[in-house]
């Protein structure tokens, strides 16, 4: 009852407050510890993964670029990347406006379907789907890939260019049109710019989601298209092949310098009025 | 000039410009999954062949070993669940009470791992746990060991957590975030203890955040298959291991369909019981009125 009991809870201090701290300090060492393993085993230079190496060398690096299955993976990659990023930037950003307008009573389920690929674990998708392009010959193909990770990037694009549109003033296309022009050039003009950052959001996600995905394209792969997540999962099944450390530091890297360049062009983003 | 202004009301309007996502997804993700699901009615081995259509739903749950992998799958995701929720609700509450940079430190140690490709991650973890790893190296330098961790039950459920936590820490962040501290303040001035003043006021107001993590966490979980197949092992399978072997291995369409649409029940099942919940949630208390403001 006594008011000498209330603490002041703005100052972090006490026992309970240091036992968060560990238990917070554990939680990110627990992230990131592992990760920073893996760029001094990429140095080793012997074919095994004791820690820590015994002797040091390039050589895994080298192998990158001397054996052809992780460049050719690596291409094979970005370029299915690079593409699906387009056709689902294009698919999701025109579902996200359709959505925005329109006003009937299924729009609610119409949402959950679009959203569907992104909560159904992916190994059901993957078998249907590998059933499916088994019969339209879309197994071991690139246009097979680039159609399954479509399926699985559209959300991310729904959900970034929908969330750019909350808070969208449509009057600002009524008086564009009013002024004459025609429905593309309002689109180009007026509503591009203003949900350019949702558009590019959800290009990135979908380059990653594509980029990144595993599942779907184990049972999609064959000799004429392996991406490079499936190489290092089929490297990694049959061998203690330090060249995966190599390509996941790589990976790393610019995955950290990607984030970086992100949180630096939303700082220098230019606020617009709404 | 009136009629010619509401032609021109809604420039772009109208659902056609659904059309194009929604044929894309009915030929790509609707049809076969309706096909896989066609399949687990109409095709069957020898054994199930004039059972009827359930033949292949009779064969998955009489036979034990697909009812244990079901059981251990749930209760690894379930464990998985737990354990982010206890390591992400104490961060997530110390980035909101820490300074400004402190808490960038930690936003980008977690968003570093989320975008960090997860095959990378799953090969990180195989790497420690190796027999001559760095866990290993640590264990001895305090005069333990060595564990045989990997392709043990541990090894995939500590996998999958750390894989996971960062999809428990930031819809938890968001909520704790906009929690107003002055409740709890209020609640201590009114007498309250600490303890009591958390449990009573600051924990209802987090539980939509656990809840909305937790449900996703579980539901993601509950579909891995890279994590188990990278540090587990095939006694240890999961339900997503049990699928790909049926169909890729064995090329049993309708057993291997029959277990995807279970998945996709249970799935479905979870996200409605939070459904329900997060409803019932909405029933009014003098708390929430206030703290929706915030």
């Amino acid at each position: 009852m006594s008011a000498t009991r209330v603490r002041d809870p703005e100052r972090n201090s006490g026992a309970v407050w240091r036992v968060l701290q560990v238990i917070s300090g554990i939680g990110a060492l627990w992230l990131l510890v592992p990760m920073l393993i893996v760029i001094p085993m990429s140095f080793t230079g012997s074919r095994s993964y004791r820690f820590p190496p015994e002797s040091w060398s390039f050589r895994w690096y080298e192998n990158i670029v001397t054996d052809d299955r992780w460049l050719s993976a690596l291409g094979t990659s970005l370029l299915i990347a690079v593409i699906v990023a387009v056709v689902a930037t294009t698919l999701g950003t025109a579902a996200a406006l359709g959505l925005s307008r329109i006003r009937i009573r299924g729009a609610q389920v119409l949402n959950g379907l679009f959203l569907s690929p992104m909560i159904l674990p992916v190994v059901i998708i993957g078998v249907a789907v590998y059933l499916v392009f088994l019969n339209f010959r879309l197994v071991n193909s690139p246009g097979g890939m680039v159609l399954a990770h479509t399926v699985l990037a559209t959300p991310y694009v729904v959900v970034a260019v929908a969330a750019s549109l909350r808070g969208f003033d449509t009057t600002l296309e009524r008086a564009g049109a009013s002024l004459g022009a025609a429905p593309l050039r309002v689109f180009l003009s007026v509503t591009l710019p203003i949900i350019r950052p949702g558009v590019l959001a959800g290009a990135l996600f979908a380059f990653i989601a594509s980029f990144d995905e595993l599942v779907v394209s184990i049972f999609l792969v064959g000799p004429s298209v392996r991406t490079l997540p499936v190489q290092m999962f089929t490297s990694v099944a049959q061998e203690s092949d330090p060249t995966v450390a190599a390509v996941s530091t790589i990976l790393m890297v610019s995955t950290a310098i990607i984030l970086l360049l992100v949180v630096l062009a939303q700082r220098s983003e230019p606020r617009r009025a709404p | 000039m009136a009629t010619r202004y509401r032609g021109i009301e809604h420039p772009l309007r109208g659902g056609w410009l659904l059309v194009p996502a929604l044929a894309f997804l009915a030929v790509f993700f609707v049809y076969p999954l309706a096909m896989l699901i066609t399949r687990s009615f109409t095709e069957f081995r020898e054994t199930e062949a004039g059972v009827g259509p359930f033949g292949n739903y009779l064969w998955f749950f009489a036979n034990d070993a697909n009812v244990t992998i079901l059981v251990r799958t749930f209760t690894t995701a379930l464990i998985v669940t737990a354990v982010t929720v206890l390591v992400a609700y104490p961060y997530a509450y110390v980035m909101t009470r820490v300074s400004a940079r402190w808490r960038m430190v930690l936003l980008a140690i977690v968003l570093l791992t989320f975008w960090t490709s997860l095959m990378v991650r799953n090969y990180a973890w195989l790497i420690l746990f190796q027999r001559n790893g760095l866990l290993n190296a640590l264990l001895a330098s305090v005069g333990l060991g060595p564990v045989e961790i990997l392709g043990t039950l541990p090894a995939v459920v500590i996998g999958m957590s750390q894989i996971l936590l960062p999809f428990m820490l930031l819809p938890l962040y968001a909520s704790l975030s906009s929690i107003d501290r002055g409740l709890v303040l209020a609640a201590q001035s009114l007498g309250a203890r600490p303890s009591v003043a958390f449990l009573r006021v600051y924990l209802p107001l987090s539980a939509p955040g656990v809840a909305a993590g937790g449900l996703l966490v579980f539901v993601l979980a509950l579909g891995f298959y890279i994590t188990p197949a990278v540090l587990g092992s095939p006694q240890n399978s999961l339900f997503s291991q049990l699928i790909v072997t049926q169909v890729s291995d064995l090329l049993a369409w309708g057993r291997g369909g029959a277990m995807a649409v279970v998945l996709f029940l249970v799935t479905v099942a979870m996200l409605g019981l939070f459904w329900l919940i997060s409803n019932r949630r909405e029933l009014p208390s003098p708390l929430r009125a206030r703290g929706g403001r915030s």
